[in-house]
């Protein structure tokens, strides 16, 4: 028995502790806001927020999370998610959207952390989440209108 | 499992059941059989019912036949109808339509996307469509009112009689409006009169983009459904000589092994299980003439092919004579790789196949090649099929495929398993699994005569056919010639005197397939890399060499003069950098570009900044066409910089993102995108983007360092070497 905590809610799986996080998201708890796109750590669809921290969820297995907080997409929470969401909206940013959700929580991931980033934090935060459609100039602008939106928040 | 996932399955199979749902406005026009079989081109059929549902609660829902893959059709096609409908933008939903004749592609003949055709394919239905409900509403008004129709007006949702101040909304006007004929002809607005059309509304697919909810089939989820992967043949054309299955039914989760036509299914009751059993698989492959392929030999081929002549596509006077006769002669060969498509979503397909019927879920851009194949394999008509297009990570191309290739795998494996089954392709098996954009080869002469006038051009074009051995061949490939294979080559747009562009197709087992762009993929590299070649060779600045051959062309002359104001051509790039150019015509659209790039030391190409220009016609949305050019920049930027798959001992060498890399956000050039205004009819978006960017990176490097690069992917290994010399 595994006991994950996902999005506040406590779970309780019989599962194997080497089974990647991502496809226990996916198939045992079928949240499927969590995008599947190379199982290596190399394309960052996988993106979650692990104790507040972003990280693969496609090699990490479920049981380095045992006892920790674990958000997704649909549990990301509301300070971060309305500026997000607004900004993405504003921007257009998403074509096919497949990798939004992980731009978006690399994105929140960045912003906690560091609420005025520069264009290089930018870089540094987030060339680990690939797009095939090029929404990359898009990504950047919307990040910068988030710190805008939020001037007076700063670092927790 | 909690309770919180059942409610949530049933949800999704309530949410995919109202699709059905709502009140629908239920008519057709009948056919005039007789009249129509008579017509040379018979005008599609005005079916408003197929398209929109009006429900009391004033909601719209549009149903939209093209597959949202990125490129905004649930947006552009939406406006079309809401134009002539005169809807308030915040009472529209899309919906996917199923697969069935009324959504036929009007030009293609079958339910498709692809060829950059959405838009300008939709342009007279849709605006029709939307008119003629329009007007039924209205007279559904006007009967209820007992006033003439002609005294009424539709706006924002609502039919007003403005002489007697009544009004009435559309949905409390549907019910009666479904019991009226379709007006036979409806006047479309004069573009004056645009409210829709031309502005840049927001898209209506964004919200569930960027809060997870949006449904890619990778998600769908329905009752007693087992994940299933496949392997298949290491070698492009193997079959399974043996295989043992025994260790693999033993891993915990997997339910079920079976051999299909592509190899052996391991199904599981959830993706991590069949994964581990596919390892435990014992395979023994009959890998057959695709063993000892090999990209080395595959060039070497192709470069031994390209000294001979070809079939000829376009001639215009005689080449060799004006070669021979030439102050000055170019020759050069260029080359691009085998790429996958590499969606950001691997392919999938869902599939609950039962006796008499077969539902399929899946993100595909061919529901109508997709529907007949499936309902082949199964041994169903195909109205007995039923396609839910779902969210598409990405298509590109590949989720268009001619063999419907994942379908009927997926369907195959249905069949023999006896269940409902999600196929899930790894991103390995997705980049290995072949529908390449093919290995082409491109042989180049021009002569100039001595005041760097072009006198003649040619160009020898090697590479496997994608029209070929597919259900297109008829209608695509005329005398031996691909069309797809010499798109802009064969329609040079430069005033050269003496023209040939000639062809070979040999073929191997490696499966091709279009790929953004398709023929112009390459084409757009190697036209604009040779014109530029040409400039060089005559002494003169690029963007006035091209500009003196193309005053016959005024839609090129109108993005090169756009891109080189915009990008301030005539004045020096910042220091340390070169700016390059090109200029491609594609799916009925002009596109110029303008790279900065810089070099470095270790041959690393900086691509900085891309202007682009781009004539589409008359616009629908801006920022679609903008996020177009910029999405359509950026996935030629990946192939220009560093796409790649090869073949070695018939296997593809490469797997994943790390021997496959594409563009990342830190490599991203700021990119600014400059539209034409135009009157004329709209024209392609989706794929025009992608052409010149090789072409206009490359000559900015040759403009930096002097190096001319004529192999894509130019990679920093490979501008080291051509510094060597």
């Amino acid at each position: 028995m595994i006991k994950l905590n996902v999005n506040g809610k406590d779970y309780q799986l019989d599962i194997s502790a080497e089974v990647p996080l991502l496809w226990v998201i996916r198939d045992q708890l079928q949240l499927t806001g969590t995008k599947y796109g190379c199982g290596m750590s190399l394309c960052g669809a996988c993106t979650v927020h692990i104790d507040g921290a972003a990280a693969r969820s496609c090699v990490t297995p479920v049981g380095e999370v045992a006892g920790r907080k674990v958000v997704t997409i649909e549990g990301l929470e509301a300070n971060l998610r309305t500026p997000l969401q607004t900004a993405w909206a504003a921007e257009e940013v998403p074509q096919c959207g497949y990798c939004q959700p992980g731009q978006i929580m690399s994105a929140a991931a960045l912003l906690t952390e560091n609420p005025q980033p520069k264009d290089a934090d930018i870089d540094a935060a987030m060339s680990g989440n690939l797009c095939r459609c090029g929404t990359y100039p898009r990504i950047r602008r919307a990040i910068q209108r988030v710190a805008r939106l939020l001037p007076e928040r700063s670092a927790p | 499992m909690s309770e919180s996932i059942d409610i949530r399955r049933r949800e999704f199979l309530k949410a995919s059941a109202a699709v059905g749902g709502g009140l629908v406005l239920g008519f057709y026009i009948p056919l005039r059989g007789a009249e129509i079989a008579a017509a040379q081109q018979p005008p599609p059929a005005v079916e408003p019912n197929a398209w929109i549902r009006i429900a009391p609660d004033e909601r719209v829902t549009i149903l939209v036949a093209k597959a949202e893959m990125g490129q905004g059709v649930y947006t552009s096609l939406p406006m079309l109808i809401a134009e002539e409908l005169e809807l308030d933008w915040n009472q529209i939903r899309v919906a996917a339509a199923p697969a069935a004749p009324a959504y036929k592609h009007t030009v293609f003949g079958i339910q498709v996307t692809g060829g950059s055709t959405s838009v300008s394919s939709s342009w007279d239905q849709l605006r029709t469509v939307g008119a003629s409900m329009r007007e039924m509403l209205i007279l559904a008004a006007a009967q209820q009112w007992a006033v003439a129709p002609a005294a009424c007006q539709a706006e924002k949702g609502r039919v007003r009689h403005p002489a007697s101040g009544r009004e009435a909304s559309y949905g409390s006007l549907a019910e009666l409006a479904s019991r009226l004929p379709v007006p036979q002809q409806v006047a479309l607005k004069e573009p004056k009169d645009f409210k829709i059309i031309g502005q840049a509304l927001p898209r209506l697919d964004t919200a569930e983009k960027i809060d997870g909810s949006g449904q890619f089939g990778l998600d769908v989820l329905i009752p007693d459904m087992l994940v299933a992967v496949l392997a298949r043949s290491p070698v492009f054309g193997g079959q399974v000589k043996s295989f043992k299955a025994e260790q693999a039914g033993k891993v915990p989760g997997v339910k079920a092994v079976a051999q299909v036509p592509s190899g052996v299914v391991v199904a599981a009751s959830d993706f991590w299980s069949a994964l581990q059993g596919r390892k435990a698989l014992e395979i023994v492959w009959d890998e057959g003439e695709g063993a000892t392929l090999a990209t080395e030999k595959l060039r070497q081929q192709y470069a031994e092919l390209v000294k001979t002549p070809g079939t000829v596509a376009r001639q215009e006077g005689d080449v060799a004579q004006a070669l021979a006769g030439a102050a000055k002669t170019l020759e050069a060969v260029y080359e691009v790789p085998y790429l996958a498509h590499a969606c950001m979503e691997p392919l999938n397909c869902v599939v609950d196949l039962r006796e008499d019927r077969c539902e399929i879920w899946t993100g595909t851009q061919f529901q109508g090649g997709d529907q007949n194949a499936a309902a082949a394999v199964a041994g169903l008509k195909p109205e007995q099929v039923t396609i839910n297009t779902m969210l598409l990570g990405g298509g590109f191309g590949r989720r268009a495929n001619p063999h419907s290739d994942f379908v009927v795998e997926a369907v195959q494996v249905a069949k023999a398993l006896k269940q409902p089954v999600k196929v899930i392709w790894t991103r390995e098996d997705d980049m290995r699994g072949g529908h390449y954009r093919p290995l082409w080869y491109s042989r180049m002469n021009a002569g100039l005569a001595s005041d760097g006038t072009p006198l003649a051009w040619q160009q020898r074009i090697v590479g496997q056919s994608i029209i070929a051995g597919t259900a297109f061949e008829q209608a695509m490939v005329h005398n031996g010639i691909d069309g797809t294979s010499v798109e802009g080559a064969a329609e040079l747009p430069y005033a050269i005197p003496n023209l040939l562009v000639d062809l070979h197709s040999p073929k191997n087992v490696v499966p091709v397939q279009w790929w953004r762009s398709v023929g112009h993929s390459h084409t757009g590299f190697v036209v604009e890399s040779f014109i530029d070649e040409l400039a060089a060779a005559s002494g003169t600045d690029p963007y006035l060499f091209r500009r003196r051959l193309l005053t016959a062309a005024p839609r090129h002359l109108g993005v090169l003069e756009l891109v080189t104001k915009k990008s301030v051509w005539d004045k020096p790039a910042p220091a340390g950098r070169a700016r390059g150019l090109a200029v491609h015509a594609s799916f009925g659209s002009w596109v110029a570009q303008v790279a900065e790039v810089s070099v470095d030391k270790n041959g690393q190409i900086n691509v900085h900044r891309v202007v682009c220009a781009v004539d589409c016609g008359r616009v629908v949305n801006p920022d679609t066409v903008k996020a177009q050019m910029e999405g359509g920049i950026i996935f030629g930027l990946s192939a220009a910089l560093f796409g790649e798959i090869t073949l070695k001992d018939g296997r593809v060498e490469q797997s994943n993102f790390h021997d496959y890399p594409v563009v990342r956000l830190d490599e991203s050039p700021e990119i600014d995108v400059h539209i034409v205004p135009s009157s004329e009819r709209p024209t392609g978006v989706g794929e025009p983007g992608t052409p010149p960017i090789a072409a206009a990176v490359a000559n900015a490097v040759f403009a930096a360092s002097g190096i001319r690069l004529r192999r894509l992917p130019m990679t920093a290994a490979r501008v080291r070497e051509a510094m060597k010399g």
